[in-house]
């Protein structure tokens, strides 16, 4: 047993870290923000070329053949720089959709009852069967316009994050092979993404309490301050081990697990993060609030609390 | 990432469930709780097959007298022995998994000898006398004081909490001496015979009821100066080795033993029919994460103890986040466990009913919580000392 990062996948992660910082900097994200521009295709395209989306494809099909670990360490990589779009869903799609592997389509999610991310912009949905990470049954593809004609759009907590809110229910479409696993593997790349905002919470947190003076000293030196930072940084790294087990094992109950702990860790560490910045944390010019409302969203994406608590119950004999 | 067991480990884990199965049913029943000398010979009597077996000191250096067995094996034996069901480490907790190992690392060849044999063979019990009335968290006031007569200190003071005290030999004793040196630059550890005249042991009772540890008075006690491990004074780096030994991994048995038992509360509520209330059943559904969870953490550290190159414990930080979670979940499961009993929690002979009791223990004992945030915050994330 060696459950640590090879080589390997620290490369990849650096990488990937590296890729980000200079497409989706900080700079350009609240460029991003402040355009209100949707999925950047060029950098779509790009991400596509460097293997992004076709991580998971057996070589043979031109994907690059690697496995769930290395996924998760992607889209942990997502979450710290908040780089929106539905990643995961296009991620997933890549294969049966044509042009997902090389970033040329844009694919969409419906989960029934929820409203649809980036519908406006998407070339396909993926429709997800109903149930929970246990027994999900199975997913279909969409073509996404079609289904846009019929919906209406929402105004979404996440200004990155445009919404839709599909009426009908959408049958038909084809069906996707190993659709059954869409659910599990949205869920543990969503707690992924999940952690890397937890995870760069705790640094942002970190951070400003070591720069930030009130009675003569850096607000880090007081204990309350301490002892949240301390708290962020329990949840993000059990959060961690949690996510990195389940990519591991791709096991159903071990991702419920993953989700619940992950979406805990990002939603309480944003806002504690929020705390330890003050006055400052509750404005628009301060990150935080886009890594809150975004964790907030993928909480109730893919496998929400209740279900997840559902099917770890279910394991207990 | 990988958490898949080598074929060398797996091997390993086949041996010792073989003999788990072949001695386990022969054991004589547990003693009670307050029965102190029932309890130690129990103890040492499991300690005693454990050596005879060749699993005694499993995560202690060779030279040591221990197997030298690497982290992932150490995990493996206390996940093993934890899930057959065989006795906890009891009595020779002190011993083996700090006093012993302290003196692995820091004493001299005469003192290894002399200490560490009888502590594998479980012919000898250590306690662990550090804290005091006036110093708990924080370690660094304590006051027991030792003055330099000849070839011997003389002890005086007192210490409090020190478990197992009754039925010890042995007390790992921190002792100041030098009184005038800032607090700690002037702290020394004793190995300190709990019959040698002076010392007092008076049993506490715990708001369990039992007698799980005492307060110890020490008068004019003579210590021979040979029994001090590492330099006079520097006793305090010394500790930091003890406690980094203790929080390494003091609780993965623990971990696998709450994950039992969530499966029992879990057969329970069905038996029952609290199964049928969501409220519950989701209790005890995110409860099973955080025990999959902790006990990932535990291979996550295990593994990086072992890429460090790290026989026997694994002491560091790490540790400190563990413990932090493990002990309020642990807490969380009892609760929870009250809920499915019901009515039934008020029934001190019902199962669990004592485990919530002790559970409120975990976030004081072996470093509160606070202490632990503390040291997560500043060793961790490099936050600045406090005021
Ligand atoms: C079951 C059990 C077994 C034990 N066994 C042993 C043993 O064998 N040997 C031994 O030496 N000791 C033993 N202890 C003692 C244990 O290590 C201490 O109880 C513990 O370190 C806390 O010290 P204290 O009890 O003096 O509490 P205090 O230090 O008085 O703490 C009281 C409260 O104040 C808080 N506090 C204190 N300082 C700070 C700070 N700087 N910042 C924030 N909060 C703070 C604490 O978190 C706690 O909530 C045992 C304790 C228990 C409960």
């Amino acid at each position: 047993m060696d459950f640590q990062l090879s080589d390997d996948q620290r490369a990849l992660r650096a990488g990937v870290r590296e890729l980000l910082a200079g497409r989706f900097g900080r700079d350009r994200m609240r460029a991003a923000l402040d355009a209100g521009t949707g999925v950047d295709r060029a950098l779509w395209r790009e991400l596509g070329e460097a293997g992004f989306f076709a991580l998971r494809l057996p070589e043979a099909e031109g994907g690059v053949g690697l496995g769930l670990p290395e996924s998760v360490l992607l889209f942990e990589e997502v979450g710290r720089s908040l780089l929106p779009g539905p990643l995961i869903a296009t991620h997933l799609a890549a294969g049966p959709v044509k042009g997902a592997a090389q970033g040329e389509a844009v694919v969409a999610v419906l989960d029934a009852g929820q409203p649809v991310a980036h519908l406006g912009e998407a070339d396909a949905l993926l429709v997800l069967g109903p149930g929970n990470a246990a027994r999900a049954s199975g997913g279909t593809v969409r073509d996404a316009v079609r289904v846009r004609d019929a919906a209406d759009p929402v105004r979404s907590i996440d200004p990155f994050t445009p919404l839709w809110r599909v009426a009908d229910p959408v049958e038909g479409g084809e069906p996707l092979p190993r659709g059954e696993r869409l659910r599990d593997e949205g869920a543990l790349l969503a707690a992924a993404e999940q952690l890397g905002s937890a995870a760069r919470t705790t640094e942002m947190a970190v951070q400003h309490a070591g720069e930030r003076e009130q009675f003569g000293s850096p607000i880090g030196s007081f204990q309350a301050v301490k002892h949240l930072c301390a708290g962020m940084l329990v949840r993000a790294e059990l959060a961690r081990c949690a996510v990195y087990a389940a990519a591991v094992t791709a096991d159903p109950v071990e991702i419920a697990g993953a989700k619940l702990l992950a979406d805990d860790a990002a939603v309480r560490n944003a806002r504690d993060c929020l705390q330890v910045h003050g006055g400052m944390g509750f404005t628009w010019e301060a990150d935080v609030h886009l890594h809150l409302k975004r964790a907030w969203l993928r909480s109730g994406q893919w496998l929400a609390a209740a279900a997840a608590e559902e099917v770890l119950a279910g394991d207990l004999c | 990432m990988d958490l898949a067991y080598t074929e060398e480990e797996q091997e390993f884990r086949a041996r010792l469930r073989e003999w788990l199965a072949a001695v386990l049913p022969g054991l004589p029943a547990k003693p009670g709780p307050d029965d102190w000398p029932g309890r130690r010979a129990y103890d040492t009597a499991w300690q005693r097959m454990l050596y005879d077996a060749g699993y005694a000191g499993l995560h202690w250096p060779v030279d040591a007298g221990g197997r030298g067995a690497t982290p992932t094996q150490h995990l493996i034996f206390l996940e093993e022995t934890e899930r057959a069901g065989a006795p906890y480490v009891g009595a020779n907790f002190v011993g083996l998994l700090h006093a012993g190992p302290t003196i692995a690392a820091e004493g001299t060849a005469e003192q290894r000898a002399r200490w560490l044999p009888p502590v594998l063979r479980g012919d000898e019990i250590w306690c662990q006398g550090f804290s005091e009335p006036d110093a708990g968290s924080d370690l660094a006031a304590l006051r027991t004081r030792a003055v330099r007569d000849g070839d011997h200190y003389v002890v005086s003071g007192s210490k409090i909490w020190t478990s197992h005290a009754e039925v010890a030999d042995w007390c790992e004793l921190l002792v100041r001496t030098d009184p005038a040196a800032p607090r700690h630059r002037g702290i020394s550890w004793l190995a300190m015979e709990m019959d040698a005249p002076g010392v007092t042991v008076r049993p506490l009772r715990t708001l369990a009821g039992s007698t799980e540890f005492a307060e110890m008075f020490l008068d004019e006690v003579r210590v021979p100066v040979s029994h001090r491990v590492g330099a006079e004074n520097d006793g305090w780096r010394v500790t930091m080795v003890t406690l980094s030994f203790e929080r390494g991994t003091a609780f993965v048995g623990e971990v696998v033993a709450c994950r039992r038992t969530l499966d029992a509360l879990a057969a329970e509520a069905r038996r029952s029919g609290r199964w049928d209330d969501p409220v519950l059943r989701r209790r005890l559904g995110r409860l099973n994460a955080e025990f999959r969870a902790l006990w990932r953490l535990t291979q996550w550290n295990v593994s990086e103890a072992q890429r460090a190159g790290g026989g026997g414990g694994v002491p560091g930080t790490g540790g400190s986040v563990f413990k932090l979670r493990y002990s309020h979940a642990r807490q969380e499961l009892y609760e929870a466990a009250a809920e499915v009993l019901g009515a039934d929690s008020a029934d001190l002979d019902r199962e669990w009913v004592l485990d919530r009791l002790s559970s409120l223990s975990y976030t004081i004992a072996a470093g509160t919580s606070q202490i632990q945030r503390n040291i997560v915050a500043e060793r961790i994330l490099g936050l600045p000392k406090g005021r």
